[in-house]
């Protein structure tokens, strides 16, 4: 009953014409940045962010926006998978192996229609799943004191570090930078001065916003000029766009199965929409055997990534709102824009700000349902959006980039910043070094720190009590099974996952 | 392989500077028993640690551009520098006409299009931020127009 009524509340805020205005506008702009081939999620996120700011939206309303944008992205990603064989983002990469096949077959209708009814039932299904797990997980975190979060923020560190990279010493260097970068500023314990080198723009740390623009956003304009913006021409036909019902009625198991596996993945730290694709395709065509001609342009070969995905944005949302930590890089990227909204993110959440929890679930709620109402008819409309070249595009989102963070701060220092971090970001992507890592590190770095001082504090200095609890111990082991395992699994996935979800 | 081994020494001699700027920080006679210095000296250990990793067991060196693409990548960070202090006095229209120009142009090397995204960008962004977002820019330098 008090789900029932939780909902109520939530749906009552969610149906005020401008919060549903903001959600349909989050969806159509989601799903263009998602469509486009190198904007993905976490980038669209991150460049819109200071602009939501700028606009002066209250907090729920900004989180809707944002959030909108995130499914709009993770349902958009998928078509330039299809159409032009190149993932719209990271997740949207098992999409192109049955995607662009029935493609080539004339089939590429049939194919955004099954994959954008899929996208909406796994969103669907993670979100009632987040409805249900998120307060049963908001309560257990109650456990949870200094000793137990900072093994949890460890835990996100390794196993995010431990997907984000081929090399797990570059994932850790890629942590260390972050949380060396939020040590940056004035100690909140003392109010002294750390690391400014006497620069009073550092005093008061730097914007973890500057440093996603850049390394997000203004980086993968350097790609673009390291590629002249080649590879974005529509290479098949869009052809006749009809409801395959056959189809969808067919692939309605494999659905719900890599929406479940999807969720899964979603939730545990760190492991985000690239892995739910993966380990939903891999289940479905482990069941469907040699027979299922997965990889050869089949129906489930496109439902079942884009319903893992899916799920998994949903599901990575659980361990960012009930723990304060971040399950993928948009998550990461999102959890920035709550901590800005002085909202913070853990158990207390639900209990001390239930408005925003309960209208970010009623708005995801409608958001998908938005999703599949302009995916489906309006399909083509984004398909004439992939046709913007590169050079006007990318300048384009240079731009607004700029304004977005000048309209925050009006100081030009930000502005230099957010430009290193863009020339960071491009040679730290060249030799395959995260940059979700650096993130996070900048966003947790000081709650990491106050957990370790709080802990010390409360042991008197005995470090004994980082490992005396079973949730902290349990919490250490998955750090290390989590920071050592992929480096036996990469040898059996061939190909890494890098996390740019 | 010499990428890595040199990405590991920067590493290695950034994070020991790192740690030797830790050192001077100043603590209060209010400090906890850790203090503000010992959580940025763990994260400058650990980072030492994987630079050395990095250097011993290196990667295959990535595809780098050539010479010439990295001069463009060059021109692309002072022109945006450049950008971001022009932002202020200048006004929005013009040094976002010319930035935008110049990085479509090192997109995709057509001077006609170039200038044409640059005044269209320009102009377009300009008429959505100030109308439809209702930021406070300014179009020209506070000269231009008295």
């Amino acid at each position: 009953m008090e789900l029932l009524s939780n909902l109520v509340m939530g749906f009552g805020i969610a149906l005020s014409p401008f919060t549903l205005l903001l959600a349909v506008f989050g969806c159509f702009i989601g799903t263009i940045i998602g469509a486009l081939p190198g904007l993905g999620p976490s980038n669209g996120v991150a460049i819109l962010i200071p602009l939501t700011f700028s606009m002066g939206l209250d907090a729920t309303s900004a989180l809707v926006l944002m959030t909108a944008v995130y499914y709009g992205a993770m349902y958009g990603g998928r078509i330039s998978s299809i159409l032009l064989n190149i993932p719209g983002d990271e997740p949207a990469l098992m999409t192109t192996l049955d995607g662009y096949p029935m493609a080539k077959a004339g089939r590429a209708g049939d194919a955004l229609v099954i994959s954008g009814v899929a996208s909406f039932t796994g969103a669907f299904l993670a979100t009632v799943g987040l409805m249900l797990l998120a307060p049963l997980l908001a309560g257990v975190a109650f456990l949870f004191g200094p000793a137990e979060y900072f093994a949890l923020y460890l835990l996100a560190f390794a196993t995010l570090g431990g997907m984000a990279s081929n090399n797990q010493a570059k994932a850790a260097i890629a942590s260390c930078i972050g949380l060396g970068i939020a040590m940056i500023g004035v100690d909140n314990n003392s109010g002294l001065p750390r690391l400014t080198g006497g620069n009073l723009h550092l005093f008061d740390g730097i914007d973890f916003l500057v440093a996603i623009v850049g390394l997000f956003a203004i980086s993968e304009v350097f790609f673009f000029i390291e590629s002249h913006g080649k590879n974005t021409s529509i290479g098949v036909k869009l052809g006749k766009v009809r409801v395959p019902w056959k189809d969808l009625w067919h692939t309605r198991w494999t659905q719900l199965r890599a929406s479940l596996v999807g969720f899964v993945a979603g939730i545990l730290p760190g492991a985000g929409a690239s892995l739910g694709s993966f380990m939903a395709y891999m289940s479905e065509k482990s069941i469907a055997g040699e027979k299922g001609g997965f990889g050869t342009g089949v129906a489930k070969g496109v439902a079942a990534p884009e319903a893992g995905n899916n799920a998994a944005a949903g599901g990575a949302l659980v361990p960012m709102l009930t723990l304060g930590v971040p399950g993928s890089g948009t998550t990461a990227v999102l959890l920035a824009l709550l901590m800005t909204l002085n909202i913070t993110p853990g158990p207390t959440l639900f209990t001390d700000q239930p408005e925003v929890v309960w209208g970010l679930i009623a708005s995801l709620l409608i958001a998908n349902v938005v999703l599949l109402l302009i995916n489906v008819p309006m399909v083509r409309v984004f398909v004439h959006i992939l046709s913007v070249p590169p050079w006007i595009l990318l300048p384009g989102v240079t731009m607004i980039s700029f304004v977005g963070i000048f309209s925050l701060s009006g100081s030009y220092f930000d502005l230099l910043l957010m430009v290193a971090f863009g020339a960071l970001g491009y040679v730290l992507r060249k030799i395959d070094v995260p940059t979700v890592p650096i993130i996070l590190g900048i966003l947790l770095g000081g709650n990491m720190e106050d957990a370790l001082r709080r802990a010390m504090v409360l042991s008197d200095g005995d470090w004994t009590y980082l490992f005396s609890s079973g949730i902290s111990i349990g919490l250490w082991a998955v750090a290390v099974i989590g920071f050592v395992a992929p480096m036996f699994l990469r040898n059996v996935l061939k190909k890494p996952q890098r996390v740019t979800d | 392989m010499g990428t890595d081994r040199t990405f590991g020494l920067v590493v290695t001699l950034t994070a020991l500077a790192y740690i030797a700027s830790a050192t001077q920080i100043q603590t209060s006679f209010l400090t906890d028993p850790v203090g503000p210095r010992m959580f940025p000296m763990l994260i400058g250990c650990v980072a030492v640690i994987c630079g050395v990793v990095v250097m011993v067991r290196p990667d295959p060196n990535p595809d780098w551009p050539a010479m010439r693409t990295f001069g463009s990548l060059l021109v692309a960070v002072v022109v945006l520098i450049a950008y971001a202090y022009s932002l202020k006095p200048l006004g929005f229209l013009f040094p976002t006409a010319i930035t935008a120009a110049i990085l479509s142009y090192q997109i995709n090397p057509h001077a006609g299009r170039s200038i044409a995204a640059g005044i269209g960008l320009s102009a377009g962004l300009f008429l959505i931020f100030k109308f439809a977002l209702g930021l406070g820019l300014v179009a020209f330098p506070k000269g231009l127009i008295g």
